[in-house]
């Protein structure tokens, strides 16, 4: 059964409003995410409410700052230090701030350039 | 006179299954602050999706979590599905709920055994994971597996449970019914058990839905969120309702784990008197192409994958997000001005899944 899913595209100038929103309807934040497309950074910040499913979308190069949305969600800052360990998306502003440090990996932002694929299994296996 | 030092919490510590790491900011033996921090098994399987074709990554969903492993796989095939014009047979559906429940039935009964060892109650930890072995009996005799069941694919599932089998697993589950409530006894009116647990590690129904809280979690605390109510699978067409306690303490969470075993119990029941014949699987008509947010209810709470295709074979990617990354914003709130002795059984109160959590 597919569930009926909205996604609204933002400019991240917007975002914070936009989330503001939300949280004034009583949405909960149900994550938020990050998405290499191409040259780009799709950023989804995904909230529900009575079980509708809505999501909102910015579109980033990955060099600009966007703001923490963990001052209206105070929970968003594991989402955010994740975004920023994982693929090297500044986020400005979190409540909770690993520097870097949430996920520990051996080589930085990890999944900002995955370089292989459809290459099939890798050497060796 | 008061200090305030810094004491590190794991990774390693007797009641850490997996390994996270919290540095505790105490004030006396209060804990004032509490830091997370991970990394510990991440292993990259979101980055594997570009590597491997979209119907082999089931495997690798799967093995996201060995405690839920099915519902990985399940969660993952119903994003794909959205995404590949499929739709599942009835009753593949059915069974796809059937073992969802065993799953949670297998991964609430680990939960309450390693709870019963974190509190000292050995005879209470053997007497939970004696009664989950009958569990993995059944998931290992019906899907081959005992951990990771491999019996989930895109358009289905694998293999099929024959009617004399479904007819055994009911009856069987009367006597099952009967221990669990033994041990139900036990873990919600010993009092050993309420003096650790009840008052310990509170979390308002504020917190719990300002921060995301999932799973048993937020039942414990008055939200009574579960995916399974969005009817997918076979739920839809069976009838239960949510478990929720008030009181948000570890109490309260061990409460709900306990009284869920009863429900999935009767989803099994209903479920298996339901199931109607016919195929088991529907092939894809098409590689996946657009973008779907798969939710489903795990033992932990709401489990969420994120599959995105462009009309090739190789996904462009997946994102996991399980209960207890959700969750970890409520331990730290929880942990916020509890006694340094609690720690462990707070901790262990989310019921943390750390491999799940990093992936």
């Amino acid at each position: 059964m597919a569930e009926e899913q909205v996604t609204t595209i933002v400019d991240p100038l917007h975002l914070l409003g936009k989330v503001e929103e939300f949280k004034r309807s009583g949405y909960r934040l149900v994550q938020v995410h990050c998405t290499k497309v191409g040259d780009t950074f799709e950023i989804n910040y995904s909230f529900d409410l009575n079980y509708q499913f809505r999501n909102l979308r910015i579109v980033t190069d990955g060099t600009t700052e966007i703001p923490s949305i963990s001052g209206i969600y105070w929970g968003a800052f594991i989402y955010e230090n994740e975004m920023h360990d994982l693929f090297g998306i500044r986020v400005a502003g979190m409540n909770i701030d690993f520097g870097g440090n949430l996920i520990q990996t051996a080589k930085k932002n990890p999944f900002a350039n995955p370089s292989f694929r459809g290459e099939g299994p890798c050497p060796g296996e | 006179m008061s200090r305030r030092i810094v004491v590190p919490f794991g990774p390693q510590h007797p009641v850490l299954p997996e390994p996270i790491h919290l540095d505790l900011v105490l004030k006396d033996e209060h804990v004032e602050e509490a830091l997370p921090s991970i990394g510990y098994v991440h292993r990259g399987l979101e980055t594997l999706v570009v590597k491997r074709e979209y119907p082999e990554y089931v495997y690798i969903a799967e093995r996201t979590c060995g405690i839920c492993s099915f519902i990985h796989g399940m969660t993952y095939c119903q994003g794909v599905e959205q995404l590949v014009d499929c739709t599942v047979p009835e009753r593949a559906l059915f069974l796809r709920t059937i073992w969802s429940e065993y799953s949670r039935l297998h991964s609430h009964l680990l939960w309450l055994g390693l709870f019963a060892d974190a509190l000292g109650f050995e005879n209470l930890f053997m007497a939970s994971w004696r009664l989950r072995e009958s569990v993995l009996d059944v998931l290992e005799e019906t899907t081959g597996g005992r951990v990771i069941q491999g019996s989930c694919k895109v358009g289905g599932v694998r293999r099929d449970i024959p009617g004399e089998t479904l007819d055994r697993m009911r009856s069987d589950l009367t006597a099952f019914e009967r221990r669990a409530r033994d041990l139900a006894e036990v873990f919600l009116h010993d009092e050993s058990i309420a003096s650790r647990t009840r008052g310990v590690g509170v979390l308002s129904r504020e917190d719990a839905y300002e921060l995301g809280a999932a799973g048993p979690t937020a039942r414990g605390s008055g939200v009574g969120i579960d995916l399974r109510k969005t009817g997918y699978a076979a739920y839809g067409r069976l009838s239960f309702k949510p478990v929720v306690e008030t009181a948000g303490d570890c109490h309260a969470r061990c409460a709900v784990r306990v009284r869920e075993l009863f429900t999935s119990i009767e989803i099994i029941r209903e479920a298996i008197a339901k199931i109607p014949d016919g195929p088991i699987e529907e092939k894809p008509k098409k590689n996946p192409e657009g973008d779907y947010f798969s939710r489903a209810e795990q033992p932990r709470g709401e489990l969420v994958h994120y599959v995105k295709g462009d009309g090739s074979r190789h996904l462009v990617r997946s994102r996991i997000r399980t209960p207890t990354l959700t969750n970890l914003p409520a331990l730290v709130r929880m942990l916020k001005g509890c006694n340094l002795a609690d720690v462990p059984v707070i901790v262990l109160s989310i019921d943390p899944c750390i491999g799940c959590a990093e992936r």
